[in-house]
């Protein structure tokens, strides 16, 4: 039995010495986001009007559903505010950290064989769980601790002390349930790629449960970890049985996976991994056919991040005008024209940022290549009676069926949520145009990546920047008081804000046409470079 | 019928020379073994040959055609097994082999069967999931299950155990009774000498030697071992023997092989009793040709 720990602590500090920049890196962003929230909020919200504005919004299904039930809307505190909207989402930055640190200590090591190589050592059977166990207990108390401290720190009146604590000891105890849950999984699961997938699927189907039992079933929304944290009404509430709940929960998950590591083979899981395919599905004939199999998952992954999105965007518009009334922040960011309300105007807004985020998975899509090239899978696939021109058209095409999918999906989610919270709501084909008349500015970022693949393979990352300087530029230049003209470097300025702005159809060809010269010049790049490299 | 030419080819990677004026010619049903120790350009050019690097000058031209421009077509007739076979991880292998098969035009579903049982691949797992020599292996089945007319293997059989590698050797031979064209780039010398009826010998990015086995062997000593029954005077002296010593009753030498037929008369005189003579393998040619870089050829 002894022996079973030989080593853990050593271990422990190996566990640690590889993670330790993954996981400060996780905990400081969820904490620099929630301080940060904690101080736009104290700027943007500075008093009970525009707050209970805000409190208002709460009320309705759709943020039920994203954010879990309101509390304390009656007298909705910055604290209140952070508490609800902030805590479920960094719950899952920190169940997600913990899954995939725990996956690649387990069920990736015994995959790679780095864990033969340590129990060819004077080194116990659960040794390496237990130093897991060990760094995530710490890592997560550490996130606990410093995300409640510094929140505390600010000096928020309804930001207060013990609240905070809370707060991140939920934050912590989820993580340490997620990293249970997938330590159990990594025994469950042949291969790390199917652990991975199981934890991050019981992960999004714990959030869909808590969103539905939100909506009305409280037993349900208590099945799931998530619903049981927003239970505990941080800053408001101060409910303390959640944390203990979720300790059991997670001491039992631990518990099972030590259990299971002790009892079988290395390398075996407990469901064996189920046969695949033996041959390919029909459809699976050309280099398209090859590209969409290849970024199915992600592609609908991000199709129904956009349609949440939407649907999130949209559920804000009920009570938007007594909103941006009140709140001067994001009255400057909208472009003031006469005749149109400023309803319209955030309409038109909303779009163009929803248009900036459709275009990741497009953009995802395209520079796919440049991973299969440097795998040297694409090598195999030019070997066959296959041209370069045809791979590349074969993204790029996938690419710009998902820019405009992914357009459709997410108009069509903030139009179901701006026509079930507006009397009045809009036409479907207006909102529709709008939407797709944002492509122009999309495919302009989708251009500039074949561009680079073409002749700088090794920079295709500038794809990203520009996506990110155009982000900057456009949405927050006004704002921050940039010249007119760095704006004007950015695909997406040219895209019209509608309604409030019209269509121009010349603008709109024009960018299109620079798009073309662009992909055309980064297709002959294609054809003439050397690959692989 | 000329397959494979490449006329004074050279290519550059910066101020790296990987090929330096490289001319290779494999005829059409030639098993034509490709050696070199790593880094002497193989890849390279089998790289170039398959359009996917274009070269800094000189020509590359399969079935007479040129290796960038008409890169396509030549790909109708030519299969090719990579040293480091990378397979799509969310792919099964019988998923990859189909896409494989289909990109090419028709495949033969028995012939895949076939390849599939006598390589003992499990088609239904995931690609991400399989051993190198299983991805090897999913390469080998798409190559000889197509019908091209020239197989580009690179080291083909790295990840393979003794048996898979029996396998491949068959399938190899029944090219070769087809008269298909096999370029076989390997460092087993042991598996080239088995397979490979022509051999071209890669140094620091230059052909420099090219033939037949048979013609490669001439140019190398053989080893003989002899028993005389009187005594052995005079052997040092004969002009092409080297490496005289006397170990357990034998004499043992090697001898260049135009100055074989001088040495037998000269032993004849002290009444041969046993005489062994053993072929230089290709490791002895090989090993000839590398020892001593820089002195050149």
């Amino acid at each position: 039995m002894k022996d079973l720990f030989t080593g853990v602590l050593p271990l422990c500090r190996f566990v640690w010495r590889q993670e330790r920049w993954r996981v400060m890196l996780w905990c400081c962003i969820m904490i620099i986001v929630n301080v940060l929230v904690v101080l736009t909020y104290t700027e943007i919200y500075p008093s009970a009007v525009e707050r209970q504005a805000m409190a208002q919004t709460m009320r309705n299904p759709a943020m039920t559903f994203m954010l879990g039930p309101g509390y304390g809307l009656d007298d909705y505190t910055i604290g209140a505010m952070v508490g609800h909207e902030m805590l479920l989402f960094t719950a899952l930055a920190a169940a997600a950290m913990n899954i995939l640190l725990v996956n690649v200590q387990t069920r990736s090591a015994e995959e790679d064989g780095r864990q033969e190589l340590l129990l060819s050592l004077p080194v116990g059977r659960v040794s390496n769980l237990s130093a897991l166990l060990v760094v995530s207990l710490l890592s997560n108390l550490g996130l606990a601790l410093l995300a409640g401290v510094s929140m505390a720190s600010l000096g928020v009146e309804s930001v207060d002390f013990t609240s905070s604590l809370l707060y991140g000891l939920l934050l912590g105890v989820t993580g340490l349930f997620f990293a249970g849950l997938t330590a159990l999984l990594a025994q469950a699961a042949e291969s790390s790629r199917g652990s991975l997938g199981l934890a991050f699927s019981v992960l999004g189907l714990m959030y869909l449960v808590r969103g539905l039992g939100d909506l009305g079933r409280e037993w349900l929304a208590l099945v799931s970890p998530l619903g049981l944290i927003l239970r505990a009404q941080v800053y408001v509430g101060n409910i303390w049985w959640p944390v203990f709940v979720m300790l059991v929960g997670s001491a039992v998950l631990w518990w099972g996976a030590f259990y299971f590591r002790r009892e079988r083979d290395l390398g075996a899981g407990l469901i064996p991994s189920r046969p695949g395919r033996e041959s390919a599905s029909r459809l699976l004939t050309t280099p398209l056919a090859l590209a969409f199999r290849l970024q199915r998952t992600t592609i609908i992954g991000w199709l129904c991040a956009l349609f949440l999105l939407g649907l999130a965007y949209g559920s804000v518009f009920g009570d938007l005008e007594l909103f941006l009334e009140g709140n001067e922040f994001l009255r400057d960011l909208l472009p003031a024209v006469q005749g149109y309300t400023l309803t319209e105007a955030f309409l038109g807004m909303v779009t163009l940022v929803m248009s900036m985020m459709a275009v990741i998975p497009a953009l995802l899509t395209v520079l796919r290549l440049r991973r299969e090239e440097k795998s040297g899978r694409l090598e195999s696939l030019l070997a066959l009676p296959v041209s370069r021109g045809k791979v590349l058209r074969s993204f790029v095409q996938l690419s710009i069926m998902v820019a405009i999918v992914a357009m459709l999906v997410s108009g069509l989610g903030l139009w179901l949520a701006v026509n079930a919270v507006l009397k009045d709501g809009y036409g479907f084909l207006p909102m529709l145009g709008a939407s797709l008349a944002q492509l122009p500015g999309m495919l302009g970022i989708v251009a500039v990546a074949v561009f680079c693949l073409g002749t700088q393979p090794k920079y295709t990352g500038l794809a990203w920047a520009y996506l990110g300087y155009s982000f900057v530029a456009v949405y927050f230049g006004g704002l921050i008081g940039l010249p007119e003209w760095t704006a004007k470097l950015s695909s997406f300025s040219y895209n019209p804000q509608m309604p409030a702005e019209p269509f121009r159809p010349l603008i709109a060809a024009l960018v299109l046409a620079v798009s073309l010269v662009l992909m055309a010049a980064g297709a002959v790049g294609y054809r003439r470079r050397d690959l692989g490299l | 019928m000329t397959i494979v030419q490449t006329v004074d080819l050279r290519k550059s990677f910066g101020s790296v020379q990987a090929l330096n004026g490289l001319d290779l010619v494999v005829r059409g049903g030639q098993i034509h073994g490709f050696i070199g120790p790593n880094g002497a350009g193989k890849t390279t050019t089998i790289r170039i040959l398959l359009g996917m690097l274009k070269p800094s000058s000189g020509q590359a031209s399969l079935f007479g055609r040129d290796a960038w421009r008409d890169a396509v077509d030549i790909h109708r007739r030519t299969a090719y097994v990579p040293g480091e076979v990378s397979l799509w991880p969310n792919l099964t292998g019988g998923e990859a082999l189909d896409l494989f098969g289909r990109l090419r035009g028709k495949q033969d579903p028995r012939r895949r069967a076939e390849l599939i049982e006598r390589f003992d691949l499990d088609p239904s797992k995931k690609c991400g999931t399989y051993s190198k020599g299983n991805r090897q292996k999913v390469a080998l089945i798409a190559a000889f299950a197509s019908d091209a007319e020239l197989f580009i293997l690179d080291e083909p059989t790295s990840g393979l155990d003794p048996l898979m590698e029996q396998v491949f050797q068959d399938y190899v031979r029944e090219l070769k009774v087809q008269g298909r064209s096999v370029l076989l780039s390997s460092h087993i010398l042991s598996e080239v000498e088995k397979l490979c009826d022509f051999v071209s010998i890669i140094r620091e990015g230059v052909i420099i030697e090219s033939g037949s086995l048979e013609e490669l062997r001439h140019l190398t000593s053989t080893h003989v071992a002899v028993q005389t029954k009187r005594p052995l005077s005079g052997l040092e002296q004969l002009p092409g023997v080297e490496d005289v010593v006397e170990r357990d009753g034998l004499v043992h030498f090697s001898v260049e092989a135009e100055y074989l037929g001088s040495v037998i008369t000269h032993l004849s005189a002290f009444d041969i009793v046993k005489l062994e003579s053993s072929p230089p393998t290709l490791e002895d040619l090989f090993i000839r040709h590398y020892r001593g870089q820089g002195e050149g050829r």
